[in-house]
């Protein structure tokens, strides 16, 4: 039997399997990293009153019982329980105070995942419709000269810095009603989504065989109907994972936050006035001089990962169960 | 059952004429068969003949085709409303994703605002006994259209294409991604439904031609002026067409002389 080669090219072989098990392994490692410290670190500021108390400014004195007086909710003063009132007892000495440095970290960001969870999802049934009908119109009509138009500005649209959609709404809606609002950050956050979604829907469309639609128009289907009830539900899933990207896309952003929706200390129900957001609180625990807020922050950042990736499995078993079956 | 009368019908794909004029009259109640080599216009004019040709980006088609009094070509006429009239089966099996078996059948009844269950129930059951699907499927109509075989899928586009009635019934080339067993399963089919419809089937398959149709169209390329263009060579009754052709490139067709 001849062999020719045979050695050499089990060598190249066995040599790029390698090289593509490394590089795989050099495209992991900050994934890993990123995950692992971020758990490492936050994991120890997360207890149970993490997830289910607000804002609680740093303080040595013990815990609030049971019956400690709710602070007066003023949806214009966000920040109001910032404000450290003296702890009984305590006489504002130099021990005192870095007594307050070393605290304990207290508090928790359920206002956070609140304001996420609100911001994100009305950013998301903004960029809905119009990213779901963007994209099926670039799939189905995509020979029209406007569709090359659409799809180029998409494009654009998903690589500028998300700086430029809080700035732009900024000057848009913050600066005309004179109000930091939620709405407002879920109008920036749709800014970002929009061309997600369009894409994603256009591809996962595309990917639908010509034979479906054939089959449909054979039946004398027009096409806004083969459309909705044939191909947009065989591409169902993929859309959906395009969604959940843009949901975690917009989760995840910070700068646009700042200029629109302020952030706040406390849980609030009224999209039209400045609400708390998970990357938001991130960002203010870092900066803060506290070590036990800078803490809160790796938890804040932990949480906010897991919400992504919570909503991501939640919406795939949902998915996984409606399709299939329509009789 | 009307028959199919072509005129002068003439297919564009943009600037680039695929056929020359042809006419031809498809017989009702009779199985046509259109053969010829690859490239000849063949699935071209069958798509023409419920004006599916035009969905394909720049395509367009001159003539007229008459289904009976009426010319699907006029001006008034609204491209769907044919293919109601004039059903199509491909050559890909097309189980629709996420529907199950019964909805594959009643997604063209839905289309025509056919809500009512018990009449829904009752067309999809006739479509499929038309489609010698029912026995194999009546317990699983729940299952998913995908989970069929390929030659139980593509008796499902069947299903689905007779479940609205059409007058005439296109197939190209249907059995040509299906084993022989699948095939002839097929073709036992079309013989049966012929008695209702007028059936025109493209094919590849010589000996599936001879089978089973009653009359036979033969297209050839003709390559002259630098580029090629399909064309009508022959027509008439499939035993004459195959045993006594009249065009010699018939001959050396059928007799594997070329394509």
């Amino acid at each position: 039997m001849r062999t020719f080669n045979y050695r050499r090219r089990k060598l190249v072989d066995q040599l790029m399997r390698g090289l593509s098990a490394l590089a795989t392994g050099c495209a992991v490692i900050p994934l890993i990293a990123i995950i692992g410290y971020v758990l490492t670190i936050g994991s120890g500021a997360i207890s149970w009153s993490f997830f289910t108390d607000i804002y609680q400014p740093p303080s040595n004195a013990p815990e609030p019982t049971a019956e400690a007086p709710e602070v007066a909710y003023d949806p214009n003063d966000p920040f109001a329980n910032l404000t450290v009132e003296p702890e009984a007892g305590t006489t504002g000495s130099t021990e005192d105070v870095t007594n307050v440095y070393n605290a304990a970290p207290r508090g928790g960001v359920l206002h956070g995942i609140l304001g996420t969870l609100t911001i994100a999802g009305i950013g998301l049934l903004f960029a809905l419709p119009i990213g779901i009908f963007a994209g099926i119109y670039l799939s189905e009509f995509r020979n029209e000269r406007f569709a090359t138009v659409v799809r180029f500005c998409c494009d654009v649209l998903s690589g500028s810095p998300s700086i430029v959609a809080g700035v732009t709404i900024y000057v848009l809606v913050v600066l005309q009603t004179q109000q930091f609002s939620a709405v407002a950050g879920s109008m920036a956050l749709a800014i970002l989504m929009i061309p997600i979604v369009t894409r994603t829907t256009e591809e996962m469309l595309k990917l639908v065989p010509e034979t479906m639609r054939e089959a449909a128009r054979g039946l004398g289907a027009p096409t806004w109907y083969s459309t909705f009830t044939v191909v947009l539900p065989a591409a169902l899933p993929g859309i959906v994972t395009g969604v959940m990207l843009a949901f975690a896309r917009g989760a995840g952003e910070t700068a646009p936050l700042i200029l629109t929706v302020l952030g706040s200390n406390i849980i609030t129900t009224d999209i039209f006035k400045p609400m708390a957001a998970l990357p938001l609180l991130t960002y203010r625990y870092t900066e803060s001089p506290y070590p036990g807020e800078n803490t809160q922050a790796w938890g804040a950042a932990f949480v906010l990962m897991m919400l992504v990736l919570l909503m991501n499995i939640l919406v795939r078993i949902a998915t996984r169960k409606s399709g299939g079956n329509s009789r | 059952m009307s028959a199919v009368v072509l005129q002068e019908l003439t297919p564009f794909y943009g600037a680039r004429q695929a056929v020359k004029p042809v006419n031809m009259t498809l017989a009702s109640n009779q199985i046509t068969a259109i053969i010829g080599p690859s490239g000849c216009g063949k699935s071209t004019v069958l798509r023409c003949l419920n004006r599916m040709h035009e969905t394909i980006p720049g395509a367009y088609a001159k003539g007229t085709v008459m289904l009976g009094a009426q010319n699907i070509y006029a001006p008034d006429i609204d491209p769907t409303m044919i293919r109601i009239s004039v059903g199509m089966v491909f050559q890909q099996p097309v189980a629709l994703r996420t529907r199950n078996v019964y909805e594959n059948v009643a997604v063209g009844l839905r289309l025509q605002g056919m809500s009512n269950r018990a009449d829904l129930d009752a067309a999809v059951e006739r479509a499929l006994r038309s489609a010698v699907l029912w026995d194999e499927v009546k317990d699983v109509l729940n299952k998913p259209g995908t989970a069929l075989s390929g030659g139980q899928q593509q008796r499902l586009s069947i299903a689905r294409a007779l479940a609205i009635q059409p007058e005439v019934l296109l197939l190209d080339e249907p059995a040509s991604a299906l084993d022989p067993i699948a095939t002839a399963s097929i073709e036992e089919l079309l013989m049966t439904l012929k008695s209702r419809l007028t059936i025109v089937i493209v094919t590849h398959s010589m000996q599936q031609a001879a089978r089973i149709s009653d009359e036979t169209a033969v297209f050839m390329v003709d390559v002259g002026a630098g580029q090629s263009i399909g064309e009508l060579v022959e027509k008439g009754d499939t035993t004459q067409v195959f045993t006594q052709p009249v065009d010699p490139r018939t001959e050396s067709y059928i007799s594997g002389r070329v394509g």
